[in-house]
């Protein structure tokens, strides 16, 4: 296996055309050398000595056989990349949030996440936006940029949005008449704090540039005469 | 939409309005609608729009979900001929009573 890093050798072989090459089968056996190799390893080529077979069970004939044949179907290995990120959304841009309950709302972009949504923060003391996925397709991506480097977003996920699994509970018919388990759940500190930890360095660098942090708090809205088409973001 | 602030009125969508169903002189298809755009006059103008959901909103006496208020979605198709003028295709066809009426043009899914 040391052998495995070769660089791509050039093949010996000259394509004539595309799929006819310009030697025999036993001129290239002769180019290779193969029979040199054979000749020194005594007429056979030569191989590692096979693994000797793990033990495997005795195995015992089927109890069932299916009447007919069934066919099995065929193997996918194929793994979903995430969506491609447009040119315009880069770490660090400002986003136009178009819909869902922050709609207008402008927003710092931090990463994209592995199912492909962007992960993206208000800050949430400038405009009430927390730590948040969002689709690329509903949000619009400015020019303006921040500056994101004193932010560590590693830790972000998919599973830490994950929707909490509740425990069932099977205790009977009475309890669906009482009155539903207090639907408030609260948010647990842990989540505030990274919030905040996250949002402490993006507001430094937020606030070294006049006006950006009202822009940020200010919503996006159409108004008369003015034509999305035509508007450069 | 209960919402607790009293509601900045924020317009994320295009005004439209629904001119009719696509028809010859004689006949109509109401599956595809026809819509004017505010503000497009061109057919180049109108590429940036396709694909863009439309909503056309009106009110009934029940209340549904919560709300007098329903909705039928839709989105923009092709354009219809050189000056700015849409083919819209909705979920069920618009309602006779659309035409002339208000359509909100959304501007997701956005590719800018």
């Amino acid at each position: 296996m040391a052998a495995k890093a070769r660089n791509p050798r050039k093949t010996r072989n000259p394509d004539l055309v595309r799929g006819v090459g310009k030697f025999s089968r036993s001129k290239m056996y002769h180019k290779r050398g193969l029979w040199a190799i054979k000749a020194k390893n005594g007429g056979v080529f030569p191989c590692h000595d096979p693994k000797p077979a793990a033990e495997t069970a005795p195995e015992k004939p089927p109890k069932f056989y299916p009447a007919d044949d069934v066919k099995k179907p065929l193997v996918n290995k194929r793994k979903p990349k995430p969506t491609k990120l447009r040119a315009s959304i880069t770490p660090g841009t400002v986003l136009i949030i178009l819909a869902g309950r922050f709609k207008g709302k402008r927003v710092v972009f931090l990463k994209q996440l592995p199912s492909g949504l962007l992960l993206v923060t208000g800050p949430f003391k400038i405009n009430g936006v927390p730590l948040r996925r969002v689709n690329q397709s509903y949000v619009i991506g400015t020019s303006t940029k921040v500056d994101i480097s004193g932010v560590n977003v590693e830790k972000f996920d998919d599973k830490y949005f994950a929707r909490e699994v509740e425990k069932k509970k099977k205790k009977g018919e009475g309890e669906f008449f009482e009155a539903e388990k207090e639907e408030k759940s609260v948010l647990p500190q842990g989540r505030k704090d990274e919030q905040k930890s996250v949002d402490a360095s993006l507001i430094k660098s937020i606030e070294v540039v006049p006006d950006l942090k009202t822009y940020l708090a200010a919503r996006f809205s159409l108004k008369a005469g003015m034509k999305p088409h035509e508007l450069v973001f | 939409m209960v919402k607790g602030r009293q509601g900045e009125r924020i317009r994320l969508y295009v005004r439209g309005t629904v001119l009719g169903y696509k028809r010859s002189k004689s006949n109509q298809y109401p599956n595809t609608s026809l819509i004017q755009i505010e503000g497009v006059n061109t057919k180049e103008e109108v590429a940036w729009y396709a694909g863009k959901r439309l909503a056309y909103i009106y009110k009934a006496k029940v209340k549904t979900n919560g709300s007098h208020y329903r909705c039928i979605w839709g989105k923009v198709s092709r354009p219809h001929g050189n000056s700015g003028v849409v083919r819209a295709k909705f979920t069920s066809n618009l309602p006779p009573k659309s035409m002339g009426a208000r359509v909100r043009v959304f501007i997701y899914p956005s590719n800018i």
